[in-house]
């Protein structure tokens, strides 16, 4: 990560974060001598913490989050977003360092989990989230964490690749001295012992590594499709039947050698394939969204922490700053000021009065509110949008992947081939005719077909995945490659969502009042105020001798005698707020009006630029759940041909979507929200775009990280050559093929021919799909 | 009885051997997470060593 854009500034030194800055801060002020002291760490993170896990004092909720719970000791494994580098490693492996009732902690970098075993006796759950969001590592505990219970680990590929892999090396090992056709007495004699051996080592390779080909050969079969593990899969029976059958009949030593390396290569294309990016989820719904718990005010007006579940309708909650409204309900007490933005893609906040509905997935904005609940969790509006059918239906399977499709035609032909060679042999010489036929069959497995398509996308995806951009698999990379319309979300999707565009009009600021208003926002906490801050360049910080937040209205500051307001027009006493659709934020300072900051929506940079190379193959659309007031903006930035659209709620994007796949668009939708969720999964590939691809993303077939946004011709163009490489190998591996069948065809097919051309054929094809492929990465940069 | 019956139980106790091990080490979790270790191997050493300058320090929580 790039230090210098994280701006967190110590010392005169830039760091990525802010562990980074505590593990300086500890070393430079203790000359690299005493670490032992981080309790006197300061906590670095301006948040506003209190208040904000009162639900972890609700045992029923830690017992679902602890993975083990007793008298003296009790573990829990947290997400912390923010883990990115050694430091933070460093850190929250000290854990213990910091609070002597730690006893453990351990990382999970790839995850950004930590492990933490304590004694509860000393230190609550609640009191070690506290203590880690102190030190800047907040942990991220949502709804989803609550229902999984124990994640059960698979990994059964890794078992069934070492079984192969075991067998592959102890047969070649006791295959190489027949390989040489000695004829000697010693070999003669143990033969035998040499060919059972290989049998033995061949049944569990058989019986259990290969069993995957079998059962997809046979779901496959069962459904009329001719996929590639049927060819495979008669390959590996043959192969073994017709092995076992010479070393029974002493006519030969089998092919027991290529059969445990044909599945060890199968398995590695496949585990070469299955790259999988642990710290991201693609399958995300509401609930890694909302909270766990909740505030319910009881009716003798006392506060207690529930579970998001447990509300009934009727119970009266009480909705904290910040704080994510779970259920559809009324409004009671306090100013509302909700953003939809999670659920419509709406960036502007609304403000709700009390007697008005509230819906689930708002984000109350100010202070704290008083609700009374209409409806549970389970029905409430923002839920039953997942009802829909698209989130239950399997991308995956209504797919036919590009190895699928050329296997139908493969596996006629080979079948084809070892019917009218057999019947040739029949007639001229039918000792011969059993052996031929196997042979075709046993040199015409796939191997190297079913090789090239795992080989090229798994190392795309890594390059993709060096680039930024996250696919959930590979079969992501072939319907990419085959989209023709493009679909864009606004908000947060070509806009960005940190970088706004502020201009400042009024009355010229003076030198001292610049650093007094600098001041004044650095501590507020307000994300307008952030934006701002960063801004402004002066860099004297004064300490201020008042300071005071108005929820909802703004900030007050006084400094010896200058004061100054920051804030809504009536709030700093300026009448007038000429009606704009942007936000502004005004300026006064010892009581006279100074000027308003404005903020404007800034799209990505090289947006245009990218709509203009996109258009030439695409037809590209904007879906836009936001009013319609950057309309003209964007019709001078973009492609005339662009189709805007606005005011799209989230069923009206997915039934876009649904619409115009039926007229044959293969639609790639670009969206950021949960209002995009649906839409995301209706279309043929849904790509989430995220400005911290750690934190929120809805699910989707891909990520790619916001930096990376004018990019996105390149990412389309590369999986398009990725299938011409596969097509390419697709043409290697039938000349070898070829090959092999005239040895088969001709009756002459011996172990070690077998034994030879598999491997090399496996090999050549994964030399050559790693070369091109890395010659494809070398032409993005 | 030839020497091959014992050289050949060597070898497939050898390799056997090694396969339990493989099976132990990928349930232990070891081939879960691929990346922490590696670093944290380099903290281990800069612990040790300021340990060893100062060992008073750690008892003093």
């Amino acid at each position: 990560m790039d230090a210098t854009s994280s701006g967190i500034l110590y010392d005169d030194k830039s760091f990525c974060c802010n562990g980074c800055q505590t593990v300086y801060e500890i070393f430079s002020s203790n000359d690299l001598t005493c670490y032992y002291d981080l309790q006197q760490a300061p906590g670095t993170t301006p948040k506003d913490i209190e208040g904000k896990y009162n639900f972890l004092d609700n045992q029923k909720i830690i017992e679902q989050l602890l993975e083990f719970n007793d008298d003296d000791m009790q573990i829990v494994t947290l997400y912390i977003p923010h883990v990115h580098c050694s430091s933070c490693i460093w850190i929250l492996e000290n854990l213990n360092k910091l609070n002597p009732a730690v006893s453990t902690s351990m990382v999970n970098f790839g995850k950004k989990t930590v492990r933490v075993s304590y004694n509860p006796e000393h230190l609550s759950l609640k009191d070690l989230v506290i203590v880690l969001s102190s030190i800047g590592y907040e942990p991220y505990i949502s709804l989803e964490d609550y229902s999984v219970g124990k994640k059960h680990v698979d990994r059964s590929l890794i078992y069934k690749l070492g079984v192969a892999g075991f067998a592959f090396g102890n047969v070649m090992f006791l295959s190489f001295p027949e390989y040489f056709q000695v004829e000697e007495f010693w070999l003669e004699q143990y033969k035998h012992l040499f060919r059972w051996l290989m049998f033995s080592y061949s049944i569990p390779v058989v019986v259990y590594a290969a069993q995957d080909y079998f059962i997809s050969a046979y779901k496959g079969l069962r459904s009329k499709i001719l996929n590639i593990d049927v060819p495979i899969a008669l390959g590996i029976i043959v192969l073994f039947v017709r092995s076992s059958v010479e070393i029974i009949l002493n006519m030969g030593s089998g092919f027991f050698d290529s059969l445990t390396g044909l599945v060890f290569f199968l398995l590695l294309g496949k585990f070469f394939q299955q790259k999988t990016y642990s710290f991201l989820s693609f399958e995300r719904d509401y609930k890694s969204y909302f909270p766990i718990g909740i505030t319910r005010v009881t009716q003798d007006n006392k506060e207690e922490s529930i579970q998001v579940y447990d509300i009934e309708k009727g119970n009266r909650l009480l909705i904290r700053n910040e704080e994510l409204i779970p259920v559809d309900c009324i409004l009671i007490k306090g100013k509302a000021r909700i953003d939809y933005s999670f659920v419509t893609g709406e960036s502007k906040a609304v403000t709700k009065h009390s007697g008005d509905k509230l819906f689930a997935g708002g984000k109350q904005l100010e202070g704290s509110i008083e609700v009374e609940v209409l409806k549970s969790v389970e029905q409430s509006y923002l839920t039953q949008l997942w009802s829909n059918d698209v989130f239950k239906k399997d991308k995956a399977l209504s797919f036919t992947n590009i190895t699928n499709r050329i296997s139908k035609s493969f596996t006629i032909s080979i079948l084809l081939i070892a019917f009218v060679a057999t019947s040739f042999w029949l007639v001229t010489d039918s000792s011969k005719a059993l052996n031929v036929f196997t042979s075709v069959l046993i040199i015409a497995c796939p191997c190297a077909i079913a090789l090239a398509a795992p080989f090229t996308f798994g190392n795309i995806l890594r390059i993709l995945g060096k680039k930024k951009f996250y696919l959930k698999n590979a079969s992501v990379i072939e319907k990419l490659a085959k989209i023709n319309t493009i679909i864009f979300d606004k908000t947060g999707t070509i806009t960005a969502n940190k970088e706004t565009a502020i201009n400042y009009e009024g009355l010229q600021l003076s030198k001292d009042e610049e650093t007094l208003l600098k001041s004044t926002l650095r501590g507020s906490n307000h994300p307008l105020s952030r934006s701002l801050y960063s801004i402004l360049k002066s860099n004297d910080i004064i300490s201020l001798d008042y300071f005071e937040e108005h929820l909802g209205q703004g900030i007050e500051a006084k400094h010896r005698n200058a004061n100054i307001k920051v804030g809504s027009a009536p709030f700093v006493g300026h009448a007038i707020d000429t009606a704009t659709l942007n936000t502004s934020v005004h300026i006064s300072t010892n009581n006279s009006y100074k000027g308003k900051f404005t903020f404007f929506n800034k799209y990505r940079a090289g947006l245009s630029k990218l709509f203009n190379t996109l258009k030439k193959e695409y037809d590209l659309v904007i879906l836009s759940g936001d009013n319609a007031g950057e309309k003209d903006n964007l019709t001078k930035l973009l492609p005339t041909k662009t189709k805007l659209l606005f005011n799209q709620k989230p069923e009206d994007k997915l039934e876009y979507i649904k619409f115009h796949q039926t007229e044959g668009a293969r639609v790639l939708m670009i969206g950021d929200g949960l209002n995009d969720a649906g839409a995301l999964a209706q279309s043929d590939v849904g790509i989430a775009i995220s400005e911290n691809v750690n934190v929120f993303s809805p699910a989707c077939d891909a990520i790619l990280d916001a930096s990376k946004f004018n990019h996105l011709h390149k990412y389309i163009s590369i999986s398009k050559s990725a299938i011409k490489i596969i097509k390419w190998s697709f043409v290697l591996s039938f000349v070898y093929n070829v090959i092999g069948l005239y040895f088969a065809v001709t009756g002459q097919l011996s172990p070690v021919v077998a034994a030879i051309l598999m491997p090399l054929s496996s090999i050549s094809i994964v030399a050559f799909t790693t070369v091109t492929t890395n010659l494809l990465a070398r032409k993005l940069k | 009885m030839s020497v091959i019956y014992i050289l050949l139980a060597i070898s497939i106790a050898v390799a056997v051997g090694f396969f339990i091990a493989f099976v132990l080490a990928v349930r232990s979790g070891q081939y879960d997470d691929s990346y922490t270790p590696s670093v944290r191997m380099l903290f281990e050493d800069e612990l040790v060593k300021e340990k060893n300058n100062k060992s008073v320090l750690t008892k003093k929580d």
